[in-house]
């Protein structure tokens, strides 16, 4: 191998800089979140205790921060759910080039670059003109979806790209329904990127709220009961929520990526599934 | 064969379907909604039906509408500059200076972890660093740089570009690390075997090559800032406004009509402005 050059370790420092930058300041309130009881929201430490996480354990008087909670993780789940099966569907749909799907593909690409504001302000103004009421499972749903189909579907798009046709004919070749190629060809192949999709699927709709905002109805999510913290609360509770919520945020992330690693050893290890088919 | 071609735009739409509920309903009806409200009339307590212009006619004869304007250009250039040069440079080094594929997506991954945590806490989490008695400022005085703390650190423009840039730059590497993953690299060896410089073969080859992936990220960057309304609020202590805040002020004081005046005009905008890159990038074919 050659030595490595000058510019290697030039754009190296410069990537080690850059996250720094990313990192830093999170493990900074991480930090911070640990303040002491008199301590306030810049450093020096005025010891070290957990305080501000009993205060938000005890504290309601902020609003329902557990509530919001729960109904986050409600939501996320139904997002990141219908987020995968639309996708998948869409996904497969796209690949036959069928008429208006190039309107359909601009309308993603819209639903992906439109301002968030519109969105709020947009289904929060059909639901309200209707006489319906807004709420977070019915119109903080469809507004979410708004912003994790779009990445569902082009993440699908690029899979099917990539997509290796032969296999679905080598199955249909051996007699195969369309359904059966599809459950036990196409599926499996796809699967890892589902694992994907389904990330985006939930810590997106977990962490939005600029579409959330107007249209989530009396009962907040929790990103929306952090925004409304922001105005009103001025001490390291907020320190220490956004520590909470993002070492969750991290968690999910991790068990996503145990999930894809574990899928793909146990790939490995089976190889091929020959003789093993259905009979 | 008509019949086999009507079968598959049967089939293509009955799999659709889903999506295109979703986005009939909760996208397209609602920018219809918008458009129609934007000609209605508002009273302190109600909006009423109408057809009038006056929504408009008051946005477009009033100062501040042109200098929201203008500031969310500014705020979505200087942006855009900025993590453009971040973004790519990360990419680049990423791309073509790490070996090992192991190692390329370890550190890509690192790169994109904090895309999926909260947004606000992001945000929140510059607090400690840019506050009066925060790190950047307790950090200079110690160094000596200046006397005094220094206010325009945190609640000012500076505090609301540093904060987008914090938020978005992922958003161009993305992108552009994937663009840059399928460069031929022989096409970069045969550059080296032809006596050109490392600069010439960035200058001359790879970013030729890369032009998609940076559109796609200028596109992504350029739209998320242009259509923010919470950064700017939340960075800026409410000191600066963009097109964004002047819609959600007006729809504080349930202003609806005006609001969605605003919001027409911010997405026609939008639109002009996505429409002009896309003559530059088929989306569709770089995937």
């Amino acid at each position: 191998m050659e030595p490595r050059s000058k510019s290697f370790y030039i754009l190296g420092a410069f990537f080690t800089l850059f996250v720094l930058f990313l990192y830093a300041p999170t493990i900074t309130i991480a930090i911070l979140s640990f303040q002491g009881e008199g301590g306030g929201l810049t450093f020096p430490m005025r010891g070290v205790s957990t305080y501000w996480f009993r205060d938000l354990f005890e504290q309601q008087a902020v609003g329902d921060i557990w509530g919001s909670f729960r109904r986050s993780i409600g939501l996320g789940l139904m997002v990141m759910i219908t987020t995968v099966v639309v996708s998948v569907m869409g996904g497969l749909a796209f690949r036959k080039r069928f008429a208006g799907s190039t309107v359909l593909f601009y309308l993603i690409i819209t639903s992906l670059v439109i301002p968030s504001i519109l969105v709020s302000l947009g289904v929060g103004l059909l639901f309200s003109q209707s006489g319906l009421d807004v709420h977070w499972s019915t119109s903080g749903f469809g507004a979410q979806l708004t912003w994790t189909l779009p990445f569902g579907l082009l993440i699908m798009f690029a899979v099917f790209n990539r997509f290796d046709k032969s296999y679905e004919e080598a199955a249909r070749d051996l007699g195969a329904s369309p359904w059966q190629t599809l459950r036990h060809v196409v599926l499996p192949i796809i699967a890892p990127s589902l694992i994907g999709v389904a990330l985006f699927g939930f810590t997106l709709s977990y962490d939005e709220f600029a579409r959330t905002l107007m249209v989530a109805g009396s009962y907040n999510t929790l990103p929306l009961e952090i925004y409304g913290m922001t105005t009103n609360v001025t001490s390291p509770v907020l320190y220490a929520l956004g520590t909470l919520t993002t070492a969750f945020s991290l968690a999910i992330i991790a068990l996503f990526l145990a999930i894809a690693v574990l899928s793909n050893r146990r790939k490995a290890r089976a190889g091929s599934d020959a003789g093993k088919g259905m009979i | 064969m008509p019949k086999l071609r009507e079968n598959k735009t049967l089939s293509g739409w009955l799999m659709v379907s889903p999506l295109a509920f979703v986005l009939l309903i909760f996208l397209v009806l609602p920018i219809v909604v918008i458009c129609i409200v934007s000609f209605w009339r508002a009273t302190e307590f109600s909006i009423i039906p109408d057809f009038s212009w006056e929504n408009y006619e008051f946005l477009f004869g009033s100062n501040v509408t042109y200098r929201v304007f203008y500031n969310t250009f500014k705020y979505a250039f200087i942006t855009w500059a900025f993590t453009l040069t971040i973004g790519f440079t990360v990419a680049y080094f990423l791309a073509f200076h790490v070996r090992t594929l192991t190692w390329q997506v370890a550190l890509f991954l690192l790169c994109t972890i904090p895309f999926w945590t909260s947004n606000i806490i992001r945000m929140i989490s510059w607090i400690p660093f840019l506050g009066r008695n925060g790190i950047a400022n307790s950090t200079l005085i110690s160094w000596g740089v200046i006397d005094e703390p220094v206010e325009w650190l945190l609640f000012s423009d500076f505090a609301v570009i540093l904060a987008f840039v914090h938020l978005y730059t992922l958003f161009m590497v993305v992108p552009i690390f994937n663009t840059m993953m399928r460069i031929d690299k022989s096409l970069v060896e045969a550059a080296r075997d032809a006596g050109a410089s490392g600069a010439q073969i960035l200058w001359n080859v790879i970013i030729p090559l890369t032009k998609p992936g940076i559109m796609i990220g200028t596109i992504f960057v350029v739209t998320l800032v242009m259509g923010d309304f919470v950064t700017v609020r939340l960075m800026s202590g409410s000191q600066s406004a963009n097109v964004g805040r002047l819609i959600s002020n007006d729809i504080a004081l349930l202003q609806y009509p005006s609001a969605s005046a605003t919001a027409v005009v911010l997405l026609v905008t939008v639109l002009i402005v996505i429409g002009m890159m896309l003559r530059f990038v088929d989306i569709r074919k770089e995937l």
